[in-house]
């Protein structure tokens, strides 16, 4: 096995330790910082395939933003700190039956595509060709996009402001 | 391949080394900066001038009982000032100090990583070490603790987006997020002269980043004892200590890296410069503590959000149009 394999199984070990941790701890607060792990590894995962820009961003948006706001929130909510709560209900057995589905998908799909290295040479892949492939092939979705997150700031002010 | 393994070792090793004791005798310096202009000695004790000052506190702390507050949750509360340093320490990774020097017959470059994306990598690093401030606030079992801890979180958040806003400027004008290539294109000039209003900017969101005076509302005394470390003691708080001064350090090298010229400079080796302009900064720091009072919660929060992201807006939609 060398040193690739060795980084990706472990950064692997690390995302799932890190997922099975999220959704099995009784503590909210813990459940939330164990999202660190599993996002960062997936972080890790993009080293692995040179994909620096987009290993910056993870580290940014999921790592840097959105697991802090998660945690900010579960903080600034009275009680819900330090009590054990059950992950568990009623639909496990209908969980089980979805995500075994989804497991005999995958794997279909891993055994039918003919794996190998591509065919030419890697295109240049760096911000600049980033920021240009998203403000011209994809202008549309990229403005889309940007209107449900206007859409969604939106809804949330008026959410929290219904009081006056 | 080993080679180039063990010149990182080393570089690393000795970065380490050079940051520590830096860290260590920043702490002196505030403490003699600050008793000079409250017209006193500060520490003068401890070896000529009190120079080992912070070897006597070191030992102390190091020596102090290791004990953690009762109904504290031992791991989170452990976890977080070691992570909290360690975010710390990596941003030093891609910090560049120098050009290539010649050392012991090989061509070494003074810094760990020249890497594409080295500016969204400190940012990302600034903003994990929120989970320092909160969790470490959140496992103490304390209610000064929280509160401290949501608001450094609250002000770190906030600031954080006025600070990247004012460094996309800058990544206008050099075309690059490496903070190399970012030096490099200041050999003709200075970015604080192209871009003033983001310098200061940066420079408030970089005071209020580290926590420090007038934005030290989460260490605010009368109401919140020490803020996110009240309840840490001994070496664990020596970690949160280190963090703190370290990241002094940090805005600094930052500031000297993207509006300073980074190590550029007439006659003065180039290592020599750039230490010069990180030590400018944090003097500044320090003069600021010492000058201007704290500020309210709701002013801090206001100048973040009503003042400091509008202009940080503006000026990078001014830069772009006249840079196109």
């Amino acid at each position: 096995m060398n040193a690739e394999a060795l980084a990706f199984y472990a950064l692997a070990a690390m995302v799932v330790v890190g997922g099975g941790l999220v959704v099995q701890s009784r503590n909210l607060v813990h459940a939330a910082v164990s999202l660190v792990p599993t996002l960062l590894g997936v972080a890790g995962l993009y080293v692995l395939l040179h994909a620096e820009f987009v290993t910056a961003i993870q580290l940014l948006i999921y790592v840097g933003a959105i697991t802090v706001l998660i945690l900010f929130v579960i903080l600034l909510t009275e009680g819900a700190t330090g009590l054990r709560v059950p992950q568990r209900n009623e639909q496990v057995p209908l969980a089980l039956v979805v995500s075994g589905a989804l497991v005999l998908l995958l794997w279909a799909v891993l055994l039918r595509v003919p794996w190998g290295p591509p065919a030419g040479t890697l295109p240049p892949y760096n911000p600049g060709a980033v920021g240009r492939s998203l403000l011209m092939p994809y202008v549309l979705a990229f403005e889309v996009t940007s209107l449900v997150i206007l859409a969604c700031l939106v809804g949330a002010i008026v959410i929290a402001r219904r009081e006056e | 391949m080993t080679a180039v393994v063990v010149e990182a070792l080393l570089k690393s090793a000795v970065l380490l080394f050079v940051l520590l004791t830096a860290t260590a005798y920043e702490v002196l310096l505030e403490r003699k900066l600050l008793g000079r202009f409250q017209v006193r000695y500060g520490p003068n004790r401890v070896g000529p001038w009190g120079l080992l000052q912070p070897l006597a506190d070191g030992i102390k702390l190091l020596t102090k009982e290791d004990f953690a507050p009762a109904g504290a949750d031992r791991v989170v509360y452990v976890a977080a000032p070691v992570l909290l340093m360690t975010v710390a320490l990596f941003v030093y990774a891609v910090i560049p100090f120098g050009p290539e020097v010649e050392l012991f017959g090989r061509r070494v470059t003074l810094y760990l990583a020249d890497v594409n994306t080295a500016l969204l990598l400190v940012l990302g690093a600034s903003s994990l070490g929120v989970y320092g401030l909160i969790l470490g606030g959140w496992s103490s079992n304390s209610k000064y603790s929280l509160l401290g801890g949501l608001r450094s979180s609250a002000q770190v958040i906030s600031y954080e987006l006025s600070l990247a806003l004012a460094v996309l400027a800058v990544v206008l004008e050099a075309g690059s997020l490496s903070l190399v290539r970012i030096v490099q294109a200041q050999e003709q000039g200075w970015f604080v002269l192209r871009q003033p209003v983001a310098f200061l900017v940066f420079f408030l969101s970089a005071l209020a980043e580290t926590n420090r005076a007038p934005f030290d509302l989460p260490e605010a005394e009368q109401e919140l004892v020490a803020g996110y470390q009240t309840e840490y003691g001994g070496f664990k708080f020596v970690m949160f200590y280190i963090a703190e001064y370290l990241a002094m350090i940090t805005q600094g090298a930052l500031a000297a890296t993207l509006f300073l010229g980074g190590w550029h400079g007439p006659l003065l080796p180039p290592v020599v410069w750039f230490v010069l302009k990180v030590l400018l900064f944090v003097v500044v720091l320090i003069w600021i503590r010492a000058t201007v009072p704290r500020v309210r919660y709701d002013q801090l929060m206001g100048l973040g959000w009503k003042v400091l992201i509008p202009v940080a807006l503006l000026n990078l939609l001014v830069s772009a149009v006249l840079l196109l």
